[in-house]
């Protein structure tokens, strides 16, 4: 299963790839990461329908992730990639509003990693 | 005769017009020679059988009291009187000198003559009447004059009165209006203080979201150093090294993943910190939710207790808590209620530091144990929460006004004097509960809160 992990921090990639290092190891999972919203349009477009799922900061300078959802239910209506957004503790404006717009799931900084990974067993 | 009535009232009226008994005593006393004179003049008159020669002793005894009211200083406001009856002397003496000179002209004229003393005579006495007429309307005159000043005084001095009662009228509402600007100053500072404070906890706010961004990343990595220690340890066990080196190797693996799990927990610390801050600066919902009480008083103890640690090192206090374990979830406005709990528990730190405060300058700190209590508890349909300290008390007059807006007794800059006023609406107007205080000075405080649930 490939997934796109969006965040301006950098360090993400490498947290992933530690945690998700047997998952990473046995091939089901594949992380790619974008570390802005334009980054993750330009890796979608050069690999159309690859991206089963999208894991999404929303508050990133630039192209915001609320903004990236919007274009992805725009720009990928076929073979649409399932969308999870990471939004701040207590930050329910953002969650209202990614929920309109068609986010899949969401999830709470700190990230609470168990739980993300029972998630995404359970997508596969 | 006639002398005698003249000179009898002229003393008579000299002294009563001049009240020489009290002014002039030393004439007064004259005047008494004069009259007991005119008396015995009289007297002798009549036991003499009447001479003629004997008239020459009246007019000389009258041309003396003439001649000495006419010249003295003492009667000269008399001089009018005195006047009038100097005719009456001359004539009286031009009749005896007539009949002595020409006594065949005075056998003619004598009728004539004794009319002109007559006319004399009633003449003075009209003028008397006349003068002592004008002296009455003086006197009235006097008397309406006095009594016009005294008016005047009288009512200058009401209008004294008034001009005081005015002065301590206006000096009045002088102190007011400075007591008015000295509130309305000290308003303004607490609004000042109040607005800093709104100010800084959006700041708070701020900080709060910038520093659990690095922070997630600091528990995530210590986690995931944790799972990878737990790999590492898996691997050595795969590879051929002798168990010496095995066990070495285990050792420092098992104190790097202490280290981690060291980091990861207060890691977590710094969290829930900033998971308060967060919390307690975000605006209410205005919902009631279902909160575990008990957890959410203890929260609040925790986070008023460390906020007082993180400005005063030295301040320590025991936190006694007696939950009803009963209570549950219940329907209340979380971010609400734990601003009420946290008023109520700064309060009561602060209550309490300031006692050990006091208690350490007069040396008298003995075995002073600062002591902050919550007690919860679940009755017939109500939630009943007590806050209890033993710090320093209120006296009455401030327990009467701690629910007001902007009272404080905290130093500026240390309390807004709203905490209590807001707990106060949050509890009575959100929760449809009540708020009570009770206090002892010097002893303790307890505030108690309940809340209707059902």
């Amino acid at each position: 299963m490939k997934i796109l992990v969006v965040d301006d921090e950098e360090d993400v990639k490498s947290l992933f790839e530690q945690k998700f290092r047997k998952e990473i190891r046995s091939a089901q999972f594949e992380f790619s990461f974008a570390f802005s919203g334009e980054q993750a349009l330009a890796f979608l477009a050069e690999h159309p329908s690859e991206v089963v799922m999208i894991l999404s900061d929303i508050n990133m300078p630039g192209m915001s992730g609320i903004e990236l959802l919007k274009t992805i239910r725009k720009d990928f209506p076929a073979a649409p990639p399932q969308v999870m957004m990471i939004t701040a503790y207590g930050d329910s404006n953002n969650h209202d509003q990614a929920m309109q717009l068609g986010a899949d799931d969401f999830l709470t900084k700190p990230v609470n990693f168990v739980e993300l990974k029972e998630k995404l067993l359970k997508s596969l | 005769m006639d002398y005698f009535l003249v000179s009898f009232f002229l003393i008579q009226y000299v002294r009563s017009s001049l009240q020489t008994a009290t002014s002039l005593p030393e004439w007064d006393r004259k005047l008494l020679i004069g009259r007991y004179i005119s008396i015995a003049l009289l007297a002798t008159y009549y036991i003499t059988d009447s001479p003629d020669w004997y008239s020459w002793l009246w007019h000389i005894f009258m041309v003396v009291v003439l001649f000495i009211l006419y010249t003295k200083e003492e009667f000269r406001s008399l001089k009018s009187v005195t006047q009038s009856v100097i005719p009456f002397v001359v004539v009286s003496i031009l009749n005896d000198v007539v009949e002595l000179a020409a006594p065949k002209f005075h056998d003619k004229y004598h009728d004539w003559l004794d009319i002109a003393v007559a006319f004399a005579f009633i003449l003075c006495f009209v003028i008397w009447f006349y003068a002592r007429k004008q002296q009455n309307i003086l006197l009235k005159e006097r008397e309406d004059r006095m009594r016009e000043e005294a008016a005047s005084k009288a009512q200058k001095e009401s209008l004294e009165y008034l001009v005081t009662e005015r002065t301590m009228e206006l000096t009045a509402q002088k102190e007011q209006l400075q007591k008015t600007i000295d509130e309305l100053k000290s308003t303004q500072n607490q609004l000042i203080q109040s607005e800093k404070m709104a100010s800084l906890g959006e700041l708070t706010a701020g900080i709060a979201h910038e520093i659990q961004n690095p922070l997630n990343f600091v528990n995530n990595f210590s986690e995931v150093s944790v799972e990878l220690c737990q790999e590492l340890e898996e691997e050595v066990d795969k590879t051929s090294i002798s168990d010496d080196d095995k066990d070495y190797i285990k050792g420092i693996i098992a104190d790097l993943s202490q280290n981690q799990q060291k980091i990861t927990h207060h890691g977590k610390r710094a969290d829930s910190i900033v998971k308060g801050m967060l919390q307690h600066s975000r605006t209410s919902s205005g919902e009631k939710e279902p909160v575990e009480i008990n957890a959410l008083a203890d929260e609040y103890m925790r986070l008023a207790y460390h906020g007082l640690r993180a400005k005063d090192k030295e301040f320590n206090a025991a936190l006694v808590t007696d939950f009803d374990p009963n209570i549950g979830k219940v329907l209340v406005m979380p971010q609400d209620l734990g601003r009420v709990f946290l008023n109520l528990f700064t309060n009561a730190f602060y209550a309490v530091a300031e006692k050990k405060r006091m208690l350490t300058e007069a040396g008298k700190l003995d075995d002073y144990r600062p002591e902050v209590k919550i007690s919860t508890k679940m009755f017939a349909g109500k939630l009943y929460i007590r806050v209890t300290d033993n710090g320093t008390g209120m006296p009455d007059h401030v327990k009467a006004k701690i629910f007001q807006p902007f009272f404080t007794t905290k130093p500026t800059g240390q309390g807004t004097g709203l905490g209590l006023s807001m707990s106060y609406d949050i509890i009575t107007n959100a929760h449809n509960g009540m708020l009570d205080v009770e206090t002892v000075p010097g002893e303790k405080t307890e505030f108690k809160i309940t809340i209707p649930i059902g």
